[in-house]
């Protein structure tokens, strides 16, 4: 396709830079709703499981500006069939702690929090149960993960390999809580005219928000209006409808006029999901030459009480190495705690992170070079499914990768190498993430003089989806990107699903590809080639996956090179440089998609030596929640990293032969930190994230 | 309690009535409705609201409005002079310092901030020299300088080449 290589590939400014550099691009709370808006504020539960026993809204309900309270016992009732924490203040049980039990509506925000304060909540409350524990006898086999992954896969005799395997590994890894706090806070504004509601809203997709704002106040899809355009971020938590829009929505009814709900960081903390621990046992078997004869994989993490969320974190060890007896299992608790979800790349993040944690194990014990042994195992088709690849370059990604960052002649010895006070370590990972594609419908409309507007409901929640589904309209058009107006972020646009599990550009980007296909045939067939003076307008879609997604295994792969330095004296990490090498198929927008992968790894950096919820299992609750506390990698931690890619085109997964960008930076990120690490040190940290003091723990046992 | 003041914000004097509770941050994105400056934490943790209070940069969750007096404050939006983007803003597109841009506005008050801060010789924690009348704005000091500003989209590698070239054109940077 002689049209698809002119823009796609290009290294393009986003088109919605000048607006956002300047912070003149409208969020959620910065969209005009056309009448004076009233704020809305939570009381939320300060236990985790029992029953409200007394809630007394009268000193609240007094101060001037307030213009309701909102509990369970006045609250609106909202439809049969809400999942999870939605169905807000209709009961008086409490289900984790920071669900809603209360809402003020006011005048302004500072009295709205004022009268926060004036209610007084009393529970009858049981002792909270939120320790993730392996011994649990309570662990349960979900009937299936998140995405729909087999909760668990056994092939051959693992542990008649484990026990008859020369060399083997056996290694329990923990990964914490984590929450995504995007700098923006989840925020929803709704305004209703008669029975339909708009909600301008900060979500990673219009289209996933109606159905619950349908169900809970009993609309069609016509009445709701979910309008995004622009959103601070997002991770996972803003993939699907939280409390705050059905609050905003309910509080609006009751007042009669436009009300916004934006969270506080703190509630972020509670109302928005989070990433699970995770405690995974890996058992590796090897032959001398480090072929692996068998791998075992077992996960153990949390779910809550009131909803199922099972991450799939085993599933990359499904694909990534070559074994003939082969297990992955997945196992349960459900606490009282609130419903966690996806976070970026669920199930790779934390899974990627022990597998490539036990594969450094594995090489140490045989004495190999970390890349040559994963070179060794290479698999030649999936393993578990038996299919072949798409495309698969992770072996030319680990040699590039180890080219690029000076790999060659690095001594296998741990804690060998000092520059003044700092020890200096090495580490390597590789990255995997599946490449899926789904649903979406578009519509093209080119007017008389050769205009064209794409209508997609996809989103852009900081990918670059604005100017890359622009770069591919234009060059499938024929055309250029001035010649384009995209509109995304609107549920009123023809049907999309939102941005998660790294599809945005090959769902969305596919469904313009199709459409722009028909238009230009019809101008062909029916109008010489030319525009009819009237305008033309054609819909268009992609039915969802791809037709060789059953015949053929399709991921994108990576592999980092990291180096690590330690303060011998103070157990300070510093992470000063790294490579990554990335096979991602086609790469829509060079300096955009850097960006993404850029970020991943970054945020991986931050995972491995910052992140984490700690949680108080006496009281329940997470102790450092905002960003004082819950620390996240800033400016000063984050070194020169080289970011590149091979050309590769899967044109098996989709037309422009893209897999994906939005996740594959930070799978095996935290790995390829901790193996540095160790290579520094000689401590092996198997528990996230490595922070100062286990460097003395570890320093003390060994 | 109400209390009426007058804002100078990039540029224009607005009159308004404000709870003596109001943040500096909330006067402007509530009342006003200058939305320029963002709200990640509204504790001062996070950098989203960095706005330039004479010229010097601030967190504007942490500044009660009836303090803020006769100073001028200056937004992101308002560095662009008749509607002509500032030179930060062109360097943060053109160097993508940015993804979601939600804590874009405050990155580009708090780097016009510590060109002033450098022009001034005013050292950091990294600074090696700290009696030095200038400060060189090296790749080490725009990371300490920065490191208020959080970015959750971790832009923080585009953002240092994004702050040096500015650098480098005012000056304060070889
Ligand atoms: S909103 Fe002011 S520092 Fe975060
Ligand atoms: S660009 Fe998204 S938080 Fe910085």
């Amino acid at each position: 396709m002689t049209t698809m290589d002119r823009l796609v590939g290009a290294g393009v400014d986003r088109i919605d830079g000048p607006a956002k550099v300047r912070g003149t691009a409208p969020y959620a709370y910065e969209q005009d709703p056309g009448e004076p808006i009233a704020h809305l504020a939570v009381v939320q539960s300060t236990v985790n499981r029992g029953r409200i026993s007394r809630l007394d809204p009268s000193r609240a309900e007094a101060l001037p500006g307030v213009l309701a309270v909102l509990t369970p016992a006045n609250a609106p009732r909202l439809g049969k069939g809400l999942a999870s924490d939605l169905p807000v203040l209709q009961s008086l049980d409490v289900h984790y702690q920071g669900q809603v039990v209360a809402a003020v509506v006011a005048e302004t925000s500072e009295i709205a929090k004022a009268a926060v304060g004036a209610i007084a909540v009393g529970y009858d409350a049981e002792p909270p149960d939120v320790a993730l524990s392996p011994d649990r006898e309570d662990l349960y086999a979900p009937e299936k993960l998140m995405a729909g992954f087999a909760t668990d896969s056994i092939i051959g005799d693992v542990d008649g390999a484990l026990a008859a395997a020369v060399v083997s590994i056996d290694a329990t890894y923990e990964t914490p809580t984590q929450h995504h706090n995007p700098i923006e806070m989840h925020t929803s504004m709704a305004r209703w005219d008669g029975d339909s509601l708009t909600l301008w809203d900060a979500d990673q997709g219009p289209h996933n928000i109606v159905n619950d704002l349908v169900t809970g106040f009993g609309l069609d899809a016509g009445q709701v209006r979910v309008i995004s355009p622009y959103v601070g971020g997002a991770f996972g938590s803003k993939a699907f409808t939280h409390p705050n829009q059905m609050l905003a929505a309910m509080a609006a009814r009751v007042v009669g006029r436009t009300v916004v709900y934006e969270l506080t960081r703190q509630q972020m903390f509670s109302l928005v999901g989070h990433r699970t621990p995770t405690i995974q046992r890996l058992r590796l078997g090897a032959d001398p030459e480090g072929r692996l004869t068998a791998i075992s994989h077992e996960v153990v993490e949390h779910t809550a009480r009131i909803a199922e969320f099972a991450e799939q974190t085993a599933t990359p060890t499904r694909v990534l190495y070559a074994a003939p007896h082969r297990r992955t299992t997945h196992r349960l608790a459900r606490l009282d705690v609130p419903p966690p979800t996806i976070m970026r790349a669920p199930g790779e993040t934390p899974g990627m992170f022990a597998l490539e944690s036990a594969m450094d194990e594995l090489a140490v014990v045989l004495g190999l070079d970390p890349v040559e042994l994963r070179i060794r195992n290479e698999p030649e088709r999936d393993p578990e499914r038996d299919l072949p690849w798409s495309t698969r370059n992770l072996v030319e990604c680990l040699r590039t990768g180890a080219e690029r960052f000076g790999w060659a002649g690095r001594d296998l010895r741990p804690g060998v190498r000092t520059e003044g006070r700092w020890l200096v370590g090495t580490g390597v990972a590789s990255a995997t993430y599946p490449t899926r594609r789904r649903k979406a419908q578009c519509r093209i409309s080119v007017d008389g003089a050769g205009r064209y507007v794409v209508e997609i409901d996809g989103s852009d929640i900081g990918t670059g989806a604005w100017t890359a589904l622009t770069q591919i309209a234009a060059d499938a058009l024929g055309t250029d990107m001035a010649s384009v107006e995209l509109r995304i972020g609107d549920s009123r646009l023809p049907f999309a699903g939102g941005a998660g599990g790294s599809t945005g550009l090959a769902s969305w980007g596919t469904a313009i590809v199709f459409t722009a296909r028909d238009l230009r045939k019809q101008l062909d067939e029916q109008h010489g080639g030319q525009p009819p003076a009237g305008g033309l307008s054609v819909d268009g879609e992609l039915p969802g996956e791809s037709p060789h997604a059953k015949t053929h295994s399709m991921h994108a792969y990576g592999a980092h090179f990291v180096e690590v330095r330690v303060d011998r004296d103070s157990g300070e990490v510093r992470v000063p440089r790294a490579t990554s090498v990335y096979d991602a198929g086609t790469i829509v927008n060079a300096k955009t998609a850097r960006s993404q992968l850029l970020g991943g790894f970054s945020m991986g950096v931050s995972m491995a030596l910052h992140e984490g919820s700690v949680t108080d299992e006496r009281y329940g609750h997470y102790v450092n929640h905002d960003l004082a506390e819950y620390h996240v990698a800033t400016n000063a931690d984050i070194g020169e990293i080289d970011i590149s890619w091979l050309d590769v085109d899967d044109q098996l997964a989709n037309p422009i032969g893209l897999k994906g960008i939005g996740e594959i930076g930070i799978t095996g990120a935290a790995a390829a930190v901790a193996n540095a690490y160790w290579h520094a040190t000689r401590l092996r940290i198997r528990d996230l994230p490595i922070t100062p003091d286990k460097y003395f723990r570890e320093l003390g046992e060994s | 309690m109400d209390s009426q003041i007058t804002l100078r914000v990039d540029g224009a004097a607005h009159p308004l009535a404000v709870d003596t509770r109001t943040t500096l941050l909330d006067a402007l994105r509530e009342r006003l409705r200058i939305t320029s400056p963002k709200k990640g934490c509204d504790h001062g943790q996070c950098g989203a609201c960095t706005v330039l209070l004479d010229g010097r940069r601030v967190n504007s969750c942490l500044v009660l409005a009836v303090t803020v007096g006769d100073a001028e404050v200056t937004t992101s939006d308002g560095l662009a002079v008749d509607d002509v983007p500032h030179a930060l803003h062109r360097s943060f597109v053109e160097h993508d310092a940015f993804q979601c841009g939600y804590c874009t506005p405050g990155q580009v008050c708090s780097a016009a901030g510590i060109l002033a801060e450098a022009r001034a010789g005013w050292p950091s924690a990294v600074t090696p020299d700290v009696a030095a009348d200038t400060v060189e704005l090296t790749d080490d000091e725009i990371r300490e300088r920065m490191s208020g500003n959080l970015c959750r989209c971790a832009a923080y590698a585009n953002i240092v080449p994004a702050v040096a070239d500015v650098a480098r054109a005012e000056g304060v940077r070889r």
